[in-house]
C-alpha cells in the first residue's frame, strides 16, 4: 500500500498537461485516480510511474454541453454529474444510466468519464455506453488533436487508441442516441465492476424501432457491439416481446474479442447469461424509445438521424 | 422458557424500562445503547496502528511467491544498502539469536510431530505468502522499498491445495512425519452402533458437500507496536488481540522470554473473528526485532498480507449420510471429512477440525452418530478457528442431511425436524458424540421461525413468482456450544465510590464495556455511569483467557458478577457498621445503603471508609474482589433461522426476500447488542453461503488475495434480518446466560442453501456447493456453460 516516490504536478490547461506529460519521465495523467492510484499503491502499474500530472484543475474539461447537434461531455465530468445531467438524460440516456451504475456514491463523486474510458477495464461500465451512444472520443496530443470513434477506440487487454503523450479531452455524442437508452448491469460480487453490462440506445417511431445500437462490457475484452441484436431490433414493432426476441441474438462470439472470466464467473457463463441481461436493457430502452418517439414530435428529426446512424 | 415474539413491542418496552433506570429498575435485560460507540464512530478510539513511539521503526515482510519450495538463498544486501533501511533479517538471524523463533504447535493432539511455524522461512516455504525475510526501516515506504530489493531464489516443489488430493499417493509431502499429509484422524461417536443403525433404518441418503474456505476480513488488519526497555528488560507489545494473556504466553514461547517480562496491550480492536486470537509471525517478528534493534518496531499488515497469511477458516470436504425411517425418525448420522489445515499447524489449529463432529446431532434425538475427520496439511495458508469454529461446519452437514432426508421420505422438512427434536424434559441431554446439553426447548423457536417466515403460505404458493423466479424457503435449526474455559473478573471500588471492572476477555466489537457495566450495576447497586470496564492490558488485568467462542458473557459476565456480589457483601458490612445495624437488614439501592430505622449512608462514603476509614474491627482495608470463574459445564444456545428466496433460473441470481433469526441464548443481558451480534453473524453467514471463497490455483497461488477478488457481502447484498428470541436460561451459571456471538455464522449458510435447493427442486436440482455464486446456481440448473 506504499507507492514508490513519484513527482506530482498539477496542470492548469490541456496545453500545460501535454507539455508536462512530454517533459517528465514516465509521466501519467491523473483524473479521478481510481485506476492509477491503486495500481501505484499495490505495485500493479504496468510500467514505472515517475510523475503524476493532475488534471483536476483544468476547468474546461468538466461538464455536459450542446454544440450544434452534438452533445459534448468533458473528460473530467464525474459519474455523478453524468448521471444527474438533464441534458445527457434527454440526449443520451444510455450514458447517464451507465454512469449511475458505477461503483458507489463516493466513487461516482470522484471518478470521471475520461478516466473510465481511457483506463478501459473490460468490466468498466462506460465503454458499452460509449459504443451504444455512438460516441466519438477527442484526443489531444503534442502534434494536435484527432477524433476516434468509440468502435475504433477499445483494444484488447485494456488497451485504447490513446497514444503516448495524448490526452482524452472530450466525448462527443451525436444527437441521435436520444432518450431511448438504458444500461443493465449484473454486478461482480467482489469488484463491483460489470460481470455483464449491456448498454442499449434505441429510437422508435410510430411503434417501430428505427435505430438501435447495443453493446456489452464485462463479457468480452475489448467491449463490443452486439450487431445481431441491433439487426433483430430495427424494424421491429415495439411490442412487449421485441426485447426478448432481440436479446436472444446476443452473443459474445466476436472476432478479435476474448471472453473475460475469473473465479466468480467464467467467460462461458457470462456469455450464457448475456441474453438475459440484454433483455433487461432492451426492455427498458425500447419502452423509453416508444414513449419518446410517440410522445414528442420534436424528436422525430432526431429519430430520422438515428435511423441513418443505426444503418452505418 | 418464555417467549418474546413481538420484537418491536419488546424493544419499546426495553426503552421504556431504560427511562426508569433512576427508579431502581434492573439494567440487565435492557437494550441500552453501547457506550463504546461514540468514540468509535467519531474516530476518537485508538487502534494499534494509531499508537506511536519515539524513534519507531517499521517492519515489512518479504513474502513467498511460491506455494511450496526450498529456499535456496535470500540476498538482503541490496535492501540493507538502501538509505533508511535499518536491517533485513532472515531465518539465519533468528536462529543465531536466543529466541526459538517458532510459533508453537499443539503437537500432542496430532498423529505426527511436525515443527511449528517459523517466524521467517527456515529452508522451505509451504504456502504462498509465508514470510521469508523482514525489512526494518525508518519509515513504511522505505521498508517496502527494502522488501522489493530483497532477492530470494527458490527451488520449487509441487503444490497441493485440496485436502482430498493432498492425501493421494501422488501428492507432495509437507512434513516427513506425515507422509500422507494427515496431521491427525479424529473419530467421534460409535462407528459400530452407527453401522447397525444404518442397517436397520428404512432408508439412507448421502450428501457430498464442501464447506468453503474463508478469510477473516476484519476491517482493521493485524498490527503490532513492540517496545523494549533494556533497563528493565521489559517488552511491551501493543497489538490487535482478542486474547492479550493468550498472546503474552505465545509470545513468551516464541521469543524465549518469561511471561513476567512481557506486557501485551490491546487497544480498540476493529474486528477479529478468530484470527486475532491466533499467534502469527507478524507480531512475534516485530517483538523480536524491537529487542534486536533496541528501537520500537511497528508492523501493520497490508490487506493483501492479511489475506495471504492470516489464518483462514473452514475448508472441509465431507461425505455425509443420514439413516431415516419412513415415518421421518432419524436413526443415525455419519460423516467422513477431509479438512485442510494449511501449510503449518498454528497452535491447536491442526487438530481443531476433528471436534466439529461433536455437534453433528444438533437439536435432534439421534442415538447413533459417527464422524471421522482427517486434518490434512496442504500448501496453503494455515487454517484455524474462524467465527463459529466447527459449529458452522457441523450444522451445515446436519441441516443439509435433514433436508435430504425429508425429500427422500416425502415429508415436509419442518415436520421432519419437529419429529426429531430433543424433548424439553430430556435435559441435561448427552449426545452420542459426548456433548452434554445443559438446557433447551427447541420446538417453540422452530414455531416462531415458521410463523415469522409465513412458512405454510410460502410452501403452498406456486413454484414460480409472478416474474418467473423460483420461490424457496429453507430452515436451519442449530445448537451452539458456548462459554468454555475460565475467565477473570476484578471489581474494584475506588475511594470515591466509582468502580472499575477488569476482565480477562477483550471486546473487539462485542460491547463488553456496556454489558459488564449493566451486570455490575445490578449486582453492586451503584449507578451504571459510575462503572468503567477495563480490558486489553496484561498489566491492568490480573490474568485471563480472552474473547472467542461465544464465551465472554458466559464466563466473563459471571466472573464480574461474582466479584460484584463479593464487593457488595463487604460494602454492606461496612455500611451496617456505620449505621449500627445488622448487615442482613441493610439494603442498597441507587448507591445508598439504608437501615430499617431510616438512617442511610452512601456507597461513596462506604468506599472511603473501606480505604482506611471507619470499618468493622479486623476487616482488612480495600473494596475489591477478584473471581476466576469457570463454568461448571458448557452452555448450549440454540435457535432456528428461516429464509425465503427467489432464484432467477436464467441468470442464477439468488435474492433473499425474508430472513428470520430466532435465537435462544438464555437470559438476555442487552437485547440491542444481541440483535447486533445476530445481524453481524448472519451477514458473515450469508457471505459464506453466497460469495466468500478463498480460492487457490493448482500451483498454490491465492487467487482471491484482495477485496476486489474475495467477495465479501456488501450492504446491498445483506438481507434485512428479523430477529426474534426465546429464553431458556442455562442452569449452570447464576446469570442464566449462554453465548450468541457465532449463531448467525452457524445458521445462515444451511438456511440459505436449503432455501435455494427448495426453490430448485422443481428443476431436479438436489445439490449445490457454497458459495452459491450465480454461476454455480446456473450450472446446477443448466449444466456446463457453452454447450
Amino acid at each position: 500500500m506504499f507507492p514508490p516516490a513519484f513527482d506530482y504536478r498539477r496542470a492548469g490547461s490541456v496545453a500545460e498537461a501535454l507539455d508536462l506529460l512530454a517533459a517528465l519521465d514516465d509521466a501519467r495523467p491523473l483524473a479521478g485516480g481510481h485506476s492509477l492510484l491503486p495500481a501505484l499503491k499495490t505495485g500493479g502499474a504496468d510500467e514505472r510511474v515517475g510523475a503524476v500530472v493532475d488534471l483536476s484543475g483544468i476547468e474546461r474539461l468538466d461538464g455536459v454541453s450542446v454544440d450544434g447537434g452534438e452533445t459534448v461531455v468533458g473528460a473530467l465530468t464525474t459519474y455523478a454529474d453524468l448521471a444527474s445531467s438533464a441534458t445527457l438524460r434527454e440526449r443520451a440516456r444510455v450514458l447517464a444510466d451507465a454512469a449511475g451504475e458505477v461503483g458507489d456514491r463516493q466513487i461516482r463523486n470522484r471518478g470521471t468519464v475520461g478516466g473510465n474510458l481511457a483506463a478501459a477495464d473490460p468490466g468498466a461500465d462506460l465503454p458499452a455506453a460509449a459504443l451504444a451512444a455512438d460516441a466519438t472520443l477527442r484526443l489531444e496530443g503534442p502534434d494536435g488533436g484527432r477524433s476516434v470513434a468509440a468502435t475504433e477506440f477499445f483494444e484488447p487487454d485494456g488497451g485504447t487508441a490513446v497514444a503516448d503523450g495524448e490526452l482524452l479531452t472530450e466525448v462527443r455524442l451525436p444527437g441521435a442516441s436520444g432518450a431511448g437508452g438504458a444500461y443493465a448491469k449484473k454486478t461482480h460480487p467482489a469488484s463491483g465492476y460489470a460481470m455483464v453490462g449491456v448498454a442499449a440506445a434505441v429510437k422508435a417511431s410510430e411503434g417501430v424501432v428505427t435505430a438501435a445500437r447495443v453493446a456489452v462490457n464485462g463479457v468480452t475484452d475489448p467491449p463490443t457491439r452486439l450487431p445481431g441484436v441491433e439487426e433483430a431490433l430495427v424494424g421491429d414493432p415495439t411490442g412487449a416481446d421485441a426485447a426478448e426476441r432481440a436479446a436472444a441474438e446476443a452473443t459474445a462470439d466476436r472476432d478479435g474479442a476474448t471472453l473475460v472470466g475469473d473465479v466468480h464467473a467464467s467467460g462461458a457463463f457470462r456469455a450464457e447469461v448475456l441474453p438475459a441481461v440484454a433483455e433487461r436493457a432492451l426492455t427498458t430502452a425500447v419502452g423509453r424509445a416508444r414513449a419518446d418517439g410517440d410522445g414528442d414530435a420534436g424528436d422525430e428529426d432526431d429519430a430520422d438521424d438515428a435511423g441513418a446512424g443505426g444503418g452505418r | 422458557m418464555s417467549l418474546t415474539d413481538a420484537p418491536d413491542e419488546q424493544r419499546e418496552a426495553d426503552e421504556a424500562a431504560g427511562e426508569t433506570d433512576d427508579e431502581g429498575g434492573k439494567l440487565v435485560g435492557q437494550g441500552i445503547d453501547r457506550r463504546e460507540d461514540a468514540a468509535l464512530l467519531t474516530g476518537r478510539a485508538t487502534f494499534t496502528d494509531d499508537a506511536d513511539a519515539p524513534r519507531v521503526a517499521h517492519l515489512a515482510f518479504v513474502r513467498s511467491e511460491e506455494a511450496h519450495a526450498d529456499v535456496e538463498a535470500v540476498d538482503t544486501a541490496a535492501a540493507e544498502a538502501l538509505d533508511g533501511v535499518l536491517a533485513a533479517y532472515t531465518w539465519a538471524d533468528v536462529e543465531a539469536s536466543d529466541a526459538p523463533g517458532v510459533l508453537p504447535i499443539s503437537a500432542e493432539a496430532l498423529d505426527c510431530d511436525p515443527p511449528g511455524h517459523p517466524v521467517l522461512a527456515r529452508e522451505r516455504v509451504r504456502y504462498h505468502g509465508q514470510p521469508v525475510a523482514a525489512v526494518v526501516a525508518e519509515d513504511r515506504y522505505t521498508a517496502r522499498d527494502g522488501v522489493e530489493a530483497v532477492e530470494v531464489s527458490y527451488d520449487p516443489r509441487p503444490a497441493v491445495v485440496d485436502p482430498v488430493e493432498a492425501r493421494g499417493a501422488d501428492a507432495p509431502t509437507l512434513f516427513e512425519g506425515a507422509p500422507d499429509n494427515v496431521a491427525v484422524t479424529t473419530d467421534l461417536g460409535d462407528e459400530a452402533a452407527t453401522d447397525a443403525a444404518f442397517a436397520a433404518a428404512d432408508r439412507t441418503v448421502e450428501v457430498k458437500l464442501e464447506n468453503n474456505r474463508l478469510i477473516a476480513s476484519a476491517l482493521e488488519p493485524r498490527a503490532a507496536l513492540a517496545e523494549y526497555d533494556a533497563g528493565s528488560d521489559e517488552l511491551t507489545v501493543t497489538m490487535t488481540s482478542q486474547s492479550p494473556h493468550g498472546h503474552r504466553r505465545k509470545l513468551s514461547e516464541t521469543l524465549g522470554l518469561p511471561e513476567r517480562s512481557i506486557r501485551v496491550v490491546a487497544p480498540s480492536v476493529g474486528g477479529g473473528f478468530g484470527h486475532k486470537g491466533h499467534h502469527h509471525p507478524g507480531e512475534a517478528a516485530a517483538a523480536w526485532a524491537a529487542r534486536r534493534l533496541g528501537r520500537p518496531v511497528k508492523w501493520t499488515a497490508t490487506r493483501s498480507g492479511n489475506y495471504l497469511a492470516g489464518a483462514h477458516g473452514r475448508d472441509h470436504r465431507t461425505t455425509a449420510k443420514i439413516a431415516v425411517d419412513d415415518d421421518g425418525t432419524i436413526r443415525g448420522l455419519r460423516a467422513d471429512t477431509d479438512a485442510g489445515v494449511g501449510g503449518y499447524g498454528l497452535g491447536g489449529g491442526a487438530s481443531l477440525p476433528g471436534w466439529y463432529g461433536s455437534l453433528l446431532s444438533s437439536e435432534y434425538a439421534v442415538d447413533a452418530v459417527h464422524c471421522r475427520t482427517r486434518s490434512v496439511f496442504t500448501t496453503t495458508a494455515p487454517v484455524h478457528s474462524y467465527r463459529g469454529a466447527g459449529r458452522p461446519e457441523a450444522i451445515y452437514v446436519t441441516e443439509r442431511l435433514v433436508d435430504a432426508a425429508a425429500r427422500e421420505v416425502g415429508m415436509d422438512p419442518a415436520e421432519l425436524r419437529r419429529r426429531n427434536l430433543i424433548d424439553p424434559d430430556a435435559f441435561p441431554y448427552e449426545t452420542p458424540t459426548g456433548a452434554t446439553y445443559d438446557s433447551g426447548d427447541y420446538e417453540p423457536a422452530l414455531d416462531v421461525a415458521l410463523e415469522a417466515v409465513d412458512y405454510e403460505a410460502v410452501k403452498a404458493a406456486p413454484d414460480r413468482d409472478d416474474d418467473g423466479r423460483y420461490r424457496g424457503v429453507g430452515l436451519a435449526c442449530m445448537v451452539e456450544s458456548t462459554g468454555s474455559g475460565f475467565e477473570t473478573g476484578l471489581v474494584r471500588a475506588h475511594p470515591d465510590g466509582t468502580v472499575t471492572v477488569y476482565a480477562g476477555t477483550h471486546s473487539h466489537g462485542q460491547g463488553h464495556g456496556t454489558t459488564y457495566a449493566q451486570i455490575v450495576a445490578d449486582e453492586l447497586g451503584v449507578p451504571y455511569d459510575d462503572i468503567e470496564v477495563a480490558e486489553g492490558d496484561t498489566e491492568r488485568v490480573p490474568t485471563g483467557t480472552g474473547t472467542f467462542g461465544s464465551r465472554s458473557t458466559v464466563v466473563g459476565g459471571n466472573a464480574v458478577a461474582e466479584s460484584a456480589a463479593d464487593v457488595r457483601e463487604k460494602a454492606t458490612r461496612i455500611a451496617a457498621h456505620r449505621l449500627d445495624a445488622d448487615p442482613a437488614d441493610v439494603t442498597l439501592a441507587d448507591g445508598t445503603f439504608s437501615a430499617p430505622d431510616g438512617s442511610a449512608v452512601g456507597f461513596a462514603d462506604v468506599a472511603a471508609a473501606a480505604h482506611g476509614g471507619d470499618r468493622p474491627a479486623g476487616m482488612p482495608p480495600g473494596l475489591e474482589a477478584t473471581t476466576a470463574y469457570e463454568s461448571e459445564a458448557t452452555a448450549y444456545s440454540f435457535g432456528t433461522h428461516a429464509v425465503e428466496v427467489r432464484v432467477d433460473a436464467d441468470t442464477g441470481e439468488v435474492d433473499v426476500e425474508t430472513y428470520v433469526a430466532v435465537d435462544d441464548c438464555g437470559e438476555r443481558v442487552n437485547p440491542t447488542i444481541l440483535d447486533g451480534q445476530v445481524h453481524g453473524g448472519v451477514a458473515q453467514g450469508v457471505g459464506q453461503a453466497r460469495s466468500e471463497h478463498a480460492v487457490y490455483g493448482d500451483d498454490g497461488e491465492l487467487l482471491t488475495g484482495s477485496m476486489d477478488r474475495y467477495a465479501l457481502p456488501r450492504a446491498a447484498s445483506v438481507p434485512h434480518v428479523e430477529t426474534r428470541a426465546t429464553v431458556t436460561p442455562s442452569p449452570h451459571n447464576d446469570l442464566g446466560v449462554k453465548g450468541i456471538g457465532e449463531a448467525g455464522t452457524i445458521a445462515a449458510p444451511p438456511a440459505v442453501v436449503n432455501a435455494v435447493l427448495d426453490a430448485l427442486e422443481p428443476l431436479g436440482v438436489d445439490s449445490v456447493d457454497m458459495p452459491l455464486t450465480d454461476e454455480r446456481v446456473w450450472r446446477a440448473i443448466h449444466g456446463e456453460p457453452g454447450r
